[in-house]
């Protein structure tokens, strides 16, 4: 018998790939939002601060459905942007990683806001004395100062992705190969007789997948201290 | 000149500051803490605005209210030494040093890293990150730090508050070299008035948000009205001094001062160094005729210039040495009536060696 076999893999490198687009594409609405609510006051602040935070109290069924109703090809903003530019994420692997960003996202808000609010502000000022911009303090001060915040939502946000079940059953299926993870080919063995043993196999590779991804954030965020000199 | 006007409501505090100073030398902002000298900092500075008011350096305008000029503090060429240093964490003490340097174009420029490094002795910390460094070293490269981006004013927050008296006394006299080899003026917060006698030239002594007084130092601290202020200091005379002779056998100074010739106890400073001499008023003893068998080691012929009876019943006698130098001496009533003290009457001012308190500058 094979360590892993080909549709494992499949199912795995899918997975992984899912996982880590919904990262790309999130993190900088992440901080960016993050950043919104931690150091600005507007109207409408704590609205928008339960929208971000909604998937996680949410059914993950109701997001997907939401995400289909927004997203798919006959959706609000699916439908005008198929009709014109024939772009659809509808039943795509693509699809998968927005369900899988908007799940993980208040995560990876949550944990990059908290650590902003530990930033010293006093070393932003102390940096725009001595002649750097909002944006140039940003990026020399803030940005590495709440690397390990990143890191952490990055880390969560990745986590909640290779779990994610729901919200994506919901909103682009069960497709081998294009939205079949692990999650989903793990409950799709469990539906078939006799696959058992596939579905104990998969369970154990999620658990594996997702030590090491804690391992890795672990290490990771100790370097970045060690930098810090915490 | 340095102009200042800044009017700005937080809370209950009001801050109603009229301030013109030079633009050169050290000027120090005195008071208690809540006084609103930080907060002036902060508006010179750019971290935070007046409600309205119009702050100028020179030929500069930094903030102007009426003009809706307020210029952002990345472009005030300001260096801002805070109170807690507020190194950056994550950069070693060279990439600390360098940060506004790099940001600082060529042609503004007037401060080389080795220079800086070698005046505040950091030679050997520049590979170390600010947590391994000690109070005081940490104060030395936030000091390199703000003086490497070639300033055009130096603001500083009460920068020895945070360090016990061993890293002060350590600090001290890098600030004071700084001052004698770089000429920018510097604004220096601080509620310790040693370190004013010692540092400045110019004082501004503020009280709930308002100047109450602003001058040259010597003339300040010599203020009776102003001794009620906390960490002002016992009411007294401050003259400056500077060193003319040692005399190492019988270990003594003699120091020149606007009073005249005065000896204290051996100075450690070389001969012609910048000192300030804070005498007492209860320290000062006067005399009819100068006394021929006394430990006294300097009396002062004056004249009484007036006379103030203070609530607790003993008298402020201020004794004219030469026109405009003044020396306080503080006397009983019974005193005041055995000599016959009366203005303009001839008097000897006494003062005992070991009593003059020293600032070296």
């Amino acid at each position: 018998m094979e360590p892993i076999s080909a549709d494992e893999w499949i199912a795995i490198s899918l997975s992984l790939k899912v996982g880590v687009w919904s990262v790309i594409v999130s993190l900088p609405f992440g901080v960016f939002f993050a950043w919104l609510l931690a150091r600005r006051d507007f109207l409408g602040k704590s609205l928008l601060n339960g929208v971000i935070h909604l998937p996680l109290v949410l059914p993950p069924v109701v997001v997907g459905y939401a995400l289909l109703v927004l997203l798919g090809r006959k959706g609000l903003i699916g439908e005008p942007l198929y009709e014109w530019f024939g772009l659809s994420v509808a039943f795509k692997w693509e699809g998968a990683a927005i369900a899988s960003a908007v799940m993980g996202f208040p995560l990876m808000v949550r944990a990059i806001r908290l650590s902003l609010d530990t930033v010293d502000r006093g070393l932003e000022d102390a940096a725009r004395t001595l002649g750097a911009s909002r944006l140039a303090v940003f990026a020399t001060i803030t940005l590495p100062l709440i690397m390990p915040g990143i890191l952490t939502g990055i880390i969560l946000s990745f986590a909640r992705s290779l779990g994610e079940f729901g919200a994506t059953i919901t909103f682009v299926s069960n497709i081998p190969g294009e939205t079949r993870t692990l999650p989903i080919a793990l409950y799709n063995f469990t539906q078939i007789p006799g696959g058992d043993l596939q579905a104990f196999r998969l369970a154990v590779i999620s658990v594996v997948l997702a030590l090491a991804a804690l391992l890795i954030s672990e290490i990771l965020t100790r370097r970045v201290q060690a930098r810090l000199g915490q | 000149m340095i102009e200042i006007a800044a009017q700005d409501r937080l809370g209950d505090f009001t801050l109603d500051v009229r301030l013109s100073v030079p633009d050169a030398g050290v000027t120090a902002l005195f008071g208690p803490s809540g006084s609103g000298k930080t907060s002036l900092l902060n508006m010179i500075g750019g971290l935070r605005s007046p409600a309205s008011g119009r702050i100028v350096i020179g030929e500069s305008v930094l903030f102007d209210s009426d003009r809706r000029i307020d210029v952002p503090p990345e472009k005030r060429r300001i260096g801002y030494i805070f109170q807690e240093g507020r190194l950056f964490p994550h950069l070693t003490v060279q990439r600390n040093l360098v940060y506004g340097l790099r940001r600082t174009p060529n042609s503004e420029r007037y401060v080389e890293p080795d220079q800086v490094i070698a005046l505040l002795g950091i030679e050997a910390l520049l590979d170390r990150r600010p947590a391994r460094l000690s109070g005081g070293e940490k104060q030395r490269v936030a000091i390199g730090r703000a003086l490497l981006s070639s300033p055009q004013i130096l603001l500083m927050d009460e920068p020895l508050a945070a360090l016990d008296a061993a890293r002060k006394a350590e600090i001290l006299p890098f600030i004071e070299r700084l001052h004698g080899e770089i000429t920018i003026p510097i604004v220096y917060v601080s509620h310790a008035m040693d370190e004013v006698l010692r540092i400045a030239d110019t004082v501004a002594v503020f009280r709930e948000g308002r100047v109450e007084a602003v001058g040259p130092v010597e003339e300040l601290a010599s203020r009776l009205d102003l001794t009620g202020q906390a960490g002002f200091g016992e009411a007294g005379t401050v003259l400056a001094a500077h060193v003319v002779e040692h005399d190492e056998a019988h270990a003594v100074t003699a120091l020149d001062t606007p009073a005249g010739r005065i000896m204290v106890g051996r100075l450690d400073a070389p001969v012609g160094a910048k000192t300030r001499l804070r005498l007492r008023a209860r320290d000062i003893a006067l005399a009819l005729e100068a006394p021929r068998q006394a430990s006294f080691l300097n009396v002062l012929e004056g004249t009484v210039a007036t006379l103030e009876q203070r609530d607790t019943g003993a008298v402020d006698v201020a004794v004219e040495i030469v026109p405009g130098v003044r020396i306080w001496a503080e006397v009983t009533q019974l005193a005041v009536e055995r000599l016959a003290l009366s203005e303009r009457k001839p008097v000897h001012v006494l003062i005992k060696s070991v009593a003059v308190e020293r600032y070296v500058r």
